[in-house]
């Protein structure tokens, strides 16, 4: 029979970017700090598990809905960035790069995940630029999906779904990553940079 | 221990774990063959494990009924080029997903690799499409379900054919198939040797669709990839209002 610590490690273990090793010295650093780490933890895990969901407007997730970015009226209005997951909803706020509002779609199609387009929210995006229409208009949306065989597949078939809109569609660029070195990339990498170059001091 | 060497493409990447995939290559000398990459998402893996690339593959496991590991190495990227291309890359996807679901595993078929070697490089060029459907004409005969397009079925002719039946895989002359023509499939000119006409690839993808459907997807109870279907509504974009007469 196992006991109580040794169930927690196997939990903690299970977490992504954990094995059993690092989570015995998480879960040996919480009972030895109790008061500064466990309990908040524990707090934290049961009111997020309590009153987490999805967003009713772009489906990120957060405790409330419409969720704190739905609800932010800093936030432009006229620029919605379609995303995959909410891992990239994140990453592209971690960046601070685009201060307009998300879609999150919850994946990408992809024929081998048995995932077509009714799996996705896509409808909802749909409704949400019709909806938007009357008072406060989506001018540009931007398809921030990954640059894999599944990830442009999405986004051709967006655009494709997006054509009846009176509205700019862009789609991320493709090519160098910072600190890139020509020598150390792969082929297909080069490819797209090469497709994508453009005239010296355009933007 | 047993390990192998050999070329292939990519057919399907799968994550595994949090950091591994499992890869279906198709190969010359082992066929369809899959196995597990270490790091397969990794940054440095996940650009080389495209659809459609080709790589040099080393295979090992413990015993040969293992799924066992491969280490890659990339040797001509593929899909990249595609990634802006909407039609070639739903052919691309469609071509990949046939071949994974209908080829046998582990059973080496190096014409039909080879075959497949030689669309991967017409990709890029504007006759892919009648390309694939001559690829797909063949991967039918290679694996036993060959139509015969060199006579008439019901006549015995050889000259004006332009039907196909969907049920024998035989053409049909023009005279013959007049009073059935609706129920037809169109033979295209390109696969009787003359030069392709504007239309005439959708034509073809449609004639080797209903064979693929019918003798290798529907045979085994399974349906027609949905790439390959995707691949279709590419075609009826393009020409929403085409005719598709003969």
């Amino acid at each position: 029979m196992i006991t109580d610590v040794e169930r927690l490690i196997q939990l903690m273990a299970k977490l992504p970017g954990l094995g059993p090793r690092s989570a015995r010295r998480a879960v040996l650093d919480m009972i030895k700090r109790p008061e500064a780490n466990m309990r908040p933890l524990a707090r934290a895990l049961l009111d997020v598990a309590d009153r987490i969901k999805p967003c009713e407007i772009c489906n990120n997730i957060d405790t409330h809905s419409p969720c704190s970015l739905c609800q932010d009226p800093r936030r432009q209005a006229d620029a919605l960035c379609v995303v995959a997951d909410v891992a990239d909803l994140w990453a592209l706020e971690r960046a601070r790069a685009f201060r307009g509002r998300y879609h999150v779609l919850g994946g990408t199609l992809s024929a081998m995940e048995g995932r077509g387009p009714e799996q996705l929210n896509i409808d909802s995006l749909l409704r949400r630029l019709q909806a938007d229409a009357q008072d406060r208009p989506v001018r540009e949306v931007i398809l921030a999906l990954g640059a894999t065989v599944d990830g442009q597949t999405t986004v051709h078939y967006l655009q494709d779904r997006l054509q009846g809109f009176d509205l700019e569609v862009s789609v991320l660029a493709q090519g160098l990553p910072v600190g890139g070195e020509l020598d150390y990339l792969d082929d297909g990498t080069l490819t797209l940079a090469l497709q994508a170059r453009r005239r010296f001091g355009q933007n | 221990m047993e390990t192998w060497q050999d070329e292939g493409f990519i057919l399907s990447v799968r994550a595994h774990g949090e950091t591994s995939a499992i890869l279906t290559c198709m190969t010359p000398g082992h066929g369809r063959f899959a196995g597990l990459v270490r790091g397969g998402k990794s940054k440095r893996l996940a650009p080389v494990l495209q659809l459609g690339n080709q790589l040099d593959l080393r295979w090992g496991a413990r015993l040969a009924d293992n799924l066992g590991r491969y280490d890659v190495e990339l040797n001509q990227a593929r899909a990249a080029g595609l990634l802006s291309d909407p039609p070639r890359l739903a052919a691309l996807r469609a071509f990949c997903g046939l071949l994974n679901q209908v080829l046998p595993e582990r059973d080496p078929l190096p014409a039909v690799y080879h075959a497949a070697v030689a669309w991967l490089d017409l990709l890029p060029g504007p006759h892919w499409a009648e390309g694939l459907v001559s690829f797909e004409l063949g991967l039918l005969q290679a694996l036993g379900f060959g139509l015969d397009l060199t006579c008439c079925a019901a006549t015995g002719e050889t000259e004006n054919l332009i039907y196909v039946s969907p049920r024998s895989g035989r053409a049909v002359s023009a005279e013959a198939g007049e009073p059935y023509k609706d129920k037809l499939l169109i033979l295209p000119d390109f696969l009787k040797g003359l030069p392709p006409r504007p239309r005439q690839a959708r034509q073809g993808l449609l004639l080797t669709g209903h064979f693929l459907e019918k003798h290798l997807c529907h045979a085994n109870n399974r349906p027609m990839p949905e790439a390959r279907l995707r691949l279709m509504d590419h075609f009826y974009q393009a020409e929403p209002s085409a005719d598709i007469e003969a």
